[in-house]
């Protein structure tokens, strides 16, 4: 089979966007919530979420046809929360702020509903190859919205991307604010919002 | 293979969990020391906000920390005599490692800083806030009477409320200059939601009065601690 198959790329790429995991399948909200106040932790998460789910898959499929299917949740778990321990170890020696902001939200990658589903729906099923393919694909479309939101959040939050100002200091001393609202979790949940809506708007035009 | 019988079931998870452990503990060996030095830093980087030197990236302010804490002393809640020769405590020892829990069992430990030319003493503090611990760095003057510089953390306190005990500069920047302690030597520096007395209170943070209070609660009884330094120092002057 060709590395780059129909079939394959397909595995790669629909869940960027019309089966994004966020915009569509709606899973993993609660993390992206939580971690979209700045661009800087949304694009480390969307990373760490996008190389375990990309691992969790390959390992799970390349062990799929030797795990006992009573205990198959728990298998997936465990393989899981190994990764994201692993990950969170390392984030912690070479990136210790950033692994101070997201703080908790690390260890709950174990929870995010999008690994253990690519699990269940795909690697379990699949071979090693497609299934990491799959994996990159869900978390690059799970990184994907983090980082718009983040973007929006801390442009109009902070004025500023990725810590650089942005809003030059003119405008402030024009009258012009920040918009503090946009730190808090609830206008991340609007801008999510926002983004299923423009999402569904373009993709299910043909449906009407 | 029968890979749904019970001693295959057994066996597979017996085996699957014996190769994370080994593996995690190996990661877990392997990037300690990264990580340990990674901590010690930040806690620098917090002692020296304490004292109004913040913003500097990491390697300026391991230098500076070299250049500015001159020892880190500990005390018991009986001893609290500052030692003579201070080269023996330099730098990073046996107080600096201290943390709360140590606090906890009567080490106290007080960093004797100099700061352009002046002798600067910071306490460390360990408070309950809403949701979780506080702790934060109190800079004092040299007489010990006046607040020289103030700064807070907190592991899991409300975005935007209580986070602002950390976030919010202006506001750690308003401990500076408050008196510490009154005539009996009783603590008085405080957070209150109805100042009384500006010379020593501040402020509370708007829509976070329980970690306000934590803070209050926090600074008097952790500076408490230091009572018997604070007052034969102010006898020295």
């Amino acid at each position: 089979m060709a590395l780059f198959s129909k079939q394959n790329r397909e595995a790669l790429l629909t869940p960027l966007n019309q089966n994004n995991p966020i915009a569509v399948q709606v899973l993993g909200i609660c993390s992206s919530l939580a971690v979209t106040s700045q661009l800087k932790p949304a694009i480390v998460m969307g990373l760490a979420v996008t190389i375990i789910t990309a691992f969790s898959n390959v390992i799970i499929s390349a062990i799929r046809k030797t795990i006992p299917m009573r205990i198959r949740i728990i298998v997936q778990l465990v393989v899981v929360a190994a990764l994201v321990t692993i990950v969170s170890q390392i984030l912690k020696a070479y990136s210790y702020d950033v692994s101070v902001q997201l703080s908790v939200y690390v260890g709950l990658i174990i929870t995010n509903c999008i690994l253990m589903g690519r699990l269940e729906a795909f690697a379990m099923q699949n071979s090693p190859w497609p299934s990491f393919l799959d994996g990159i694909g869900n978390g690059l479309g799970y990184a994907f919205i983090l980082v718009l939101v983040g973007a929006v959040r801390e442009f109009l939050g902070r004025g500023s991307l990725l810590g650089f100002q942005i809003i030059p200091q003119g405008a402030y001393d024009a009258g012009y604010f920040n918009n503090g609202m946009m730190t808090m979790p609830a206008m991340a949940l609007i801008l999510l919002g926002c983004v299923i809506w423009v999402h569904r708007a373009y993709f299910y035009k043909e449906e009407k | 293979m029968k890979t749904n019988s019970n001693s295959y079931t057994i066996a597979y998870s017996a085996i699957l969990v014996v190769i994370v452990a080994f593996l995690l503990a190996f990661v877990f060996q392997a990037l300690k020391p990264a990580q340990d030095a990674n901590v010690a830093l930040d806690k620098k980087k917090q002692i020296l906000s304490a004292l109004n030197i913040r913003d500097l990236d990491d390697e300026a302010s391991a230098a500076k920390y070299k250049e500015v804490v001159k020892a880190d002393v500990v005390f018991t809640s009986s001893d609290q005599t500052l030692p003579k020769d201070l080269n023996r405590y330099t730098g990073e020892n046996d107080g600096f490692k201290l943390n709360s829990s140590d606090y906890k069992a009567g080490k106290y430990v007080l960093y004797v800083c100099e700061v352009n030319g002046q002798r600067k003493y910071v306490i460390p503090v360990y408070g309950m806030g809403l949701w979780g611990p506080i702790w934060g760095y109190i800079a004092l003057d040299a007489d010990c009477s006046k607040v020289y510089g103030a700064y807070f953390n907190h592991e899991s306190e409300t975005a935007g409320l209580g986070a602002e005990i950390k976030d919010n500069r202006q506001w750690q920047e308003k401990f500076q200059g408050k008196k510490v302690v009154d005539a009996q030597n009783n603590i008085i520096l405080g957070v209150e939601k109805d100042v009384k007395n500006p010379q020593s209170e501040v402020d509370a943070v708007t829509g976070a009065t329980l970690t306000s209070k934590g803070v209050d609660a926090m600074l008097k009884d952790c500076i408490g601690k230091y009572k018997s330094f604070i007052e034969k120092n102010e006898e020295v002057k």
